[in-house]
């Protein structure tokens, strides 16, 4: 097992375990116990497969964008996860875990959601398989992505606006968690992102692995070689970065980039730069990176976007960025809006707002002409509409 | 622990509703006949908790409370509270003071014991139990319906104080509504002849409630409908008929 893998205890690291309180320990308890052998067994690989391929429409293209990297000087390709059905990676990870909930013989499922792309593709597996579904969203969310929050409603899911603290995602992923101290025995909760207490982190980064699969394969094809020299992705919670980084994680030639969300700059105050401003603390149930007081109390974080604005990371990726293997940088918000409209301008693709973070990376990057660069383009900027007009005036 | 039953335990937010209004609330709540406390070190992140909670917990932290405030303000505690006390709350502000910090702060005070739901039994076996340990603070762990029997035996060979029974799967603030499961549950529990008192808490508001926990417990918590009650102007001079209330079966 690769170091970078989460080990037998949970751990990556010293980061990650199941920090939950005694009500959440018997769900917890029985996902670590089965998510193993359930994703392995063969109809479920079947199941998960086949919705991959005709419900999401995978394999997602790498693009080779010529006019951006003829601005860059570099070869850079696109993973397309903006292509996939509902607008983000966010669907791999919940086809994966609608159909452990279903084997678990679970009947309502909980979410929470940021920008409201996870929320969505919780909605729609849920509609695809006829379970409940309620879904938190912090209050703030609500109002900034209106058109999500309609989506996720016309599919039948419940919207439940989490009024407390920051009223963002940090809120919405405490309600989902007291929903499930009070529904214990019928609930699963589809966690959006590669955190809380595990196997969560390591079942997210395994149904978003599909990733940098398909991108090995493609890039193989289109090079003849299945390793760029970088790879890049944003990071918020951090699930599809990690499902774009899993495949390379022991090529250590391939230098992996993560990019964090600067907001208004790292030392603004108004941040959500986990890695420039956090250190080890304890989260929705793990021990990773986190912004927080020197008592303990968590900050709100900032960013201009919905899906980056969270004030900790995933365990593996502290691990990946303590232990070196990883590079995380940050960038604000003015470097994400423009990037995202170059991008809209140099190939007609529109991106959301937490992919134009990672393009930003681009800018600052030294590279030469021979230089192999994937980005993964995590989702659509549709959502984003309204923000990009605002932010540039159209 | 004091051998009896009808043990009655109160908890609330330090810091609540005034910043250092802790103590004052701690002698009153003696005075009135309570058998140990709870004081509850807030977090931004309470995820165990209900409305009510965590609101007093968001108010404490703005009233600007902080283990370094409430160890300060707990330092003559032993000069005017003689109950048994226990500080409870979210794991990661004790990181952040240091568990070994934390654990002779409270040691110094006289605080007896530490209820922090968010550290499981594995990582508190593995890294902190020596330290609780050496300083001869007890840790508190809780258990649920859904607790296995396995793991409750466990917990009673790790104990040294009592067991926090939660009264069902909940956040807190549910009330408790006693009904065959709950029943059932409480007398599984009792006939499980643990070594370790059982308290029983989560959704115990008033007399009823109390009474009915305390049929199978040697005592029980009362958390919610006290920091609810906190919430009144004059709430100094209620404290008294709130626990008479309570206790008023005996």
């Amino acid at each position: 097992m690769s170091k970078y893998q989460v080990n037998q205890k949970g751990y990556y690291g010293p980061f990650g375990g199941a920090y939950i309180p005694e009500m959440l320990y018997p769900n917890v308890e029985e996902l670590q116990k089965k998510y193993l052998s359930i994703i392995q067994e063969d109809n479920f690989q079947k199941e998960f497969n086949e919705l991959l391929r005709d419900y999401v429409g995978r394999p997602s293209p790498l693009y080779y964008a010529k006019r951006l990297s003829k601005k860059y000087n570099a070869n850079i390709f696109l993973k397309r996860e903006d292509l996939n059905h509902t607008g983000a990676h966010k669907i791999n990870n919940t086809i994966g875990q609608i159909l452990l909930a279903e084997r678990l013989g679970k009947k309502r499922i909980i979410a929470e959601t940021g920008a409201g792309q996870h929320g969505v593709a919780t909605a729609t597996v849920c509609a695809l398989k006829g379970l409940e579904c309620v879904v938190y969203m912090g209050e703030i969310d609500i109002r900034r992505q209106a058109p999500n929050v309609a989506r996720m409603k016309m599919m039948g899911a419940k919207v439940v606006a989490a009024q407390s603290g920051s009223k963002t995602l940090k809120d919405a992923t405490n309600e989902a968690l007291r929903d499930w101290i009070n529904n214990p025995v019928d609930t699963h909760y589809i966690i959006g992102s590669v955190v809380g207490p595990h196997p969560y982190p390591d079942l997210v980064a395994t149904f978003q692995s599909i990733i940098s699969e398909e991108t090995k394969k493609q890039l193989f094809e289109k090079t003849g070689n299945s390793l760029p020299d970088y790879v890049l992705a944003c990071v918020g919670g951090g699930s599809n970065a990690a499902g774009m980084f899993y495949h390379f994680l022991d090529d250590e030639e391939v230098q992996l980039i993560a990019v964090e969300a600067a907001g208004h700059g790292v030392n603004s105050g108004e941040s959500a730069a986990t890695t420039a401003l956090g250190n080890e603390g304890i989260l929705h149930g793990s021990r990773s990176l986190l912004m927080q007081t020197k008592d303990g109390q968590v900050i709100e974080p900032y960013s201009i976007s919905a899906g980056l604005d969270y004030p900790g990371i995933g365990p593996q990726h502290a691990w990946l960025f303590k232990s070196g293997r990883g590079k995380y940088v940050s960038v604000t918000d003015d470097e994400a809006m423009r990037a995202g409209l170059q991008l809209t301008q140099l190939e007609g693709i529109i991106p959301a707002i937490e992919s134009s973070h990672a393009l930003a990376h681009l800018e600052k990057m030294q590279v030469d002409k021979n230089t192999n660069i994937v980005v993964c383009l995590s989702g659509r900027g549709d959502k984003d509409l309204d923000n990009y007009m605002k932010y540039f005036g159209f | 622990m004091k051998d009896s039953s009808r043990l009655l335990s109160i908890y609330y937010t330090a810091g609540y509703p005034q910043l250092h209004s802790t103590l004052n609330i701690a002698q009153k709540l003696e005075q009135a006949g309570v058998d140990f406390l709870e004081i509850g070190f807030p977090y931004s992140d309470p995820v165990a908790d209900g409305p009510v909670i965590q609101r007093s917990s968001e108010k404490a932290l703005q009233n600007g409370m902080t283990l370094d405030v409430l160890f300060k303000d707990l330092k003559k505690l032993r000069e005017h509270v003689s109950i048994p006390v226990f500080l409870m709350g979210y794991f990661n502000p004790v990181l952040q003071y240091g568990v070994e910090n934390f654990c002779k702060a409270c040691k110094e005070v006289g605080v007896n014991g530490a209820i922090i739901p968010d550290l499981p039994l594995y990582e508190y076996e593995e890294l902190y139990q020596k330290i609780f340990e050496e300083n001869e603070i007890a840790n508190i762990f809780l258990v649920t319906p859904q607790t296995s029997e396995e793991r409750i035996r466990k917990i009673d060979e790790l104990s040294n104080s009592f067991i926090y029974l939660l009264s069902s799967n909940a956040t807190t603030g549910k009330n408790l509504n006693v009904n065959d499961e709950s029943e059932k549950y409480f007398k599984r529990i009792k006939k499980m002849d643990l070594k370790n008192p059982i308290i029983i808490g989560f959704g115990i508001s008033n007399a009823e409630t109390f009474d009915k926990a305390t049929q199978y417990a040697q005592g029980a918590i009362v958390g919610t409908a006290f920091v609810r009650m906190l919430d009144e102007s004059d709430y100094e001079n209620k404290i008294d008929n709130f626990i008479k209330n309570i206790k008023r079966g005996n």
